[in-house]
């Protein structure tokens, strides 16, 4: 079949995928865990356990703070030592539950028992709560809470499932391990969401750089599809490989060939994007009963000898991976948690993991410098680059003065700061760099003037 | 020359030329005469007065636009009590008070003050930004380069705000200097500082003054430990204050300048050195260890 891809922009990085063979090892329990209370989109959870508690793992230990927001559960089992405020990634202050580890004890209502269930139960309402109850969010990245992913809002009708499997990000082998080794959980995950959302039509999605992978999940369908009827409307496309494919409007376009409009959602344009880990972990949550309380992260970089894949429990300090994969290299300039395109610098690795992290990566010196900037002679390659359509390079000027006005009227709201201009600008502008506190003021202004 | 083409039968065509546009612009201008008179806006000539007495410089301190739209509010207004001009001060809004006819209170002069001393005596470095050298930039990416999530970033957008070159980046401690001198009080750094750390105040007399140079909202002992300089929040200046002018909230503390009456009791007691006192007599710039 033909490898399809977006349209529009889009650039090719080397993917630096050395990882990718690096099977998924368990991380052993760290003394103390760090449970970050903003560890997705919206409003942070509220605590619900008192200092000095015992829990177990999988007990819920802090409640949804609103409509979107998100359950957290106990990644391990032991006391509650401190709740309060601690520097998150960034080193801004968000309040964190610090639990001492104490054996390994689960909720005893847990299936941890490995046999695949196939049967999806009947009662979408309930599939539906059962998400939001494990406290599920989306693990590609913005953590968005997947149960009100999940449930569109009334007149709107989902009629594609893409289920994100690009991992377009170099170094970020994460998804791919998980297809590789998790393959039919996955995908019944996938048919459990697709039923949700009222049997549309499902697409997994991997990008063509992920080989075995792409052979393992067609394998585990084939053969899931002999043994059960509930994966029939399920295909997988593959993808040329292609940064920023991996992003929700990049993937409805490569596989649908639809445009999601300025300012819309995936669901105005009739579709729900998945990332493969989300889909792992709606099928623990649905099938096994099991909180979203494991992740696997990928620890890398070209000054690391080893390479590892880690099943890390949520909460894990960065420092105590770090140290367990052999310490930090004495190459490494900088340390990003997240892919090197839209990953963040980590200012602090004493840090704790959150649902979403996805890496630890080590960039050398040479790595992390920028070209020297100099004048923009309007070359255009920000704007050949740019996924979405949008002037970098004009966005970058009415930044610079800040035009909010004639930002807004030349789209900036829709910028997914990739990074592509950046990546591609052979003047060094710091394009995205302006781009993006414009990008949040007219945000904001948008939303005060509702 | 003109005499020349003028006198040459081959030229006559420049002849021709010359009195066609010559008769063009005649009749053109007394068009747009004609049009100036009969759509003239009528304006009140107080606005140009005033707008002659105002310094130019078209800062926007004062809030409106610029200095035409100042002096359009301040004779739409009929008063002065909501406009005034704070690069010019007291002395142009006197003048601009005897255009309009009335009369003007004085108002305090005012001056951008920084209140962080986190220096990088003070306040190590715990990590290294190497992003774009910008305030709201590296504001949107991190805490900063220090432990201390509230304090000055020391990228200098300020200083890129200032219209009038009254700060300047001290290379020593990282932090913005503003020049009382130059400075007009018109906020333009107020608004460009991510942290909101700088504020204007009282200029005070001789341009002493007392204020609180931090604004860690972290616990005694977190602001500490990223800054030596930082507030406590401990409350101690505001148990020896008089005038009841400081107030501790969030873990800060605040000195109202409306009711300090410089003491400086507040600055001794202070067990860290963030309240400063700056034009004092005999001390003329108190420092901390």
């Amino acid at each position: 079949m033909h490898n399809v891809t977006f349209k529009m922009g889009g650039i090719h990085p080397d993917d630096k995928k050395i990882s990718s063979r690096c099977k998924i090892e368990v991380l052993p329990l760290p003394e103390k865990v760090y449970v970050s209370m903003a560890q997705h989109l919206g409003a942070p959870a509220n605590p619900v356990v008192a200092v000095g508690d015992e829990v177990k793992v999988g007990q819920v230990i802090a409640e949804p703070a609103g409509f979107i927001s998100a359950y957290v559960h106990s990644p391990v089992s032991g006391v509650v030592k401190t709740i309060g405020p601690m520097p998150d990634l960034a080193g801004n202050m968000v309040n964190h539950i610090e639990i001492e580890v104490k054996g390994d004890v689960w909720r005893d209502d847990i299936d941890r028992s490995t046999t695949l269930v196939t049967r999806i139960p009947d009662d979408t309402a309930f599939i539906l709560d059962r998400i939001k109850q494990c406290g599920v969010v989306g693990l590609g990245g913005a953590t968005f809470p997947t149960h009100v992913k999940l449930a569109p809002p009334p007149g709107k009708k989902a009629d594609c499932l893409i289920i994100n499997g690009a991992e377009c990000e170099p170094y970020l082998t994460s998804d791919n391990r998980i297809m590789i080794e998790r393959s039919s959980e996955i995908i019944i995950g996938a048919a459990i969401m697709s039923k949700v959302l009222g049997s549309c039509p499902t697409v997994i999605a991997i990008e063509e750089n992920k080989r075995e992978a792409i052979m393992i999940m067609s394998s585990a369908l084939s053969s899931l599809k002999r043994m059960t009827d509930v994966c029939n409307d399920i295909r997988i496309q593959v993808l040329q490989k292609k940064y920023p494919q991996g992003g929700e409007k990049q993937l409805i376009d490569a596989v649908m060939d639809r445009q999601v409009k300025s300012g819309g959602l995936p669901i105005d344009a009739g579709a729900v994007v998945q990332n493969v880990a989300t889909a792992l972990a709606v099928y623990e949550a649905v099938q096994k009963n099991r909180p979203l309380i494991t992740n696997v992260l990928t620890v890398t970089g070209d000054c690391l000898t080893v390479q590892h894949n880690y099943l890390f429990r949520i909460g894990t300090p960065l420092s105590f991976i770090a140290e367990y994969a052999g310490g930090v290299p004495a190459a490494a300039a900088k340390i990003v948690s997240g892919g090197p395109m839209m990953g963040k610098a980590v200012a602090n690795l004493d840090a704790t993991t959150v649902k979403g992290s996805s890496s630890i990566l080590y960039l050398m010196e040479e790595q992390t410098k920028r070209r020297p900037e100099t004048a923009c002679i309007r070359c255009g390659r920000c704007a050949q680059a740019c996924p979405m359509g949008l002037e970098p390079f004009y966005l970058f000027r009415l930044a610079k003065v800040d035009d909010y006005a004639a930002l807004e009227e030349n789209a900036v709201q829709d910028c997914i700061e990739c990074g592509c201009c950046l990546y591609s600008c052979p003047a060094g502008v710091p394009l995205l760099d302006l781009i993006r506190p414009a990008k949040g003021n007219v945000l904001r202004i948008i939303k005060s003037r509702k | 020359m003109i005499l020349y083409f003028i006198s040459s039968n081959m030229n006559s065509i420049i002849l021709w030329t010359i009195t066609v546009l010559f008769g063009l612009g005649l009749l053109l201008s007394v068009v747009l005469y004609l049009v100036a008179k009969k759509f003239k806006v009528d304006e009140d000539p107080r606005i140009d007065e005033v707008e002659k007495a105002l310094p130019g410089a078209n800062c926007g301190g004062c809030g409106k636009a610029g200095c035409h739209a100042f002096a359009t509010a301040c004779v739409a207004d009929g008063n002065l009590d909501n406009n005034f001009c704070p690069v010019g001060g007291n002395d142009v809004m006197k003048k601009v008070a005897a255009i309009l006819g009335i009369e003007v209170a004085d108002k305090a002069p005012m001056l951008a003050v920084v209140r962080c001393n986190g220096s990088c005596a003070n306040r190590p470095r715990t990590s290294r930004y190497d992003g774009y050298e910008s305030c709201k930039v590296e504001a949107l990416l991190y805490k900063g380069d220090t432990d201390c999530p509230y304090g000055c970033l020391g990228c200098g957008d300020c200083a890129d705000a200032c219209a009038f070159g009254a700060i300047s980046m001290d290379e020593c401690t990282g932090l913005p200097v503003v020049d009382e001198s130059k400075c007009t009080s018109c906020g333009a750094c107020v608004k460009a500082c991510p942290k909101g750390i700088i504020e204007l105040r009282k200029k005070g007399p001789r341009g002493m003054r007392v204020f609180v140079s931090c604004v860690n909202k972290d616990k005694g002992a977190v602001a500490r430990k990223a800054c030596q300089a930082a507030c406590i929040g401990c409350g101690k200046c505001a148990k020896v204050c008089a005038q009841e002018a400081i107030f501790i909230s969030n873990n800060v503390a605040y000195i109202d300048f409306d009711k300090c009456r410089l003491c400086k009791k507040c600055v001794e007691e202070c067990p860290t050195g963030a309240i400063h006192a700056v034009n004092f007599p005999q001390k003329p710039k108190v420092k901390e260890e």
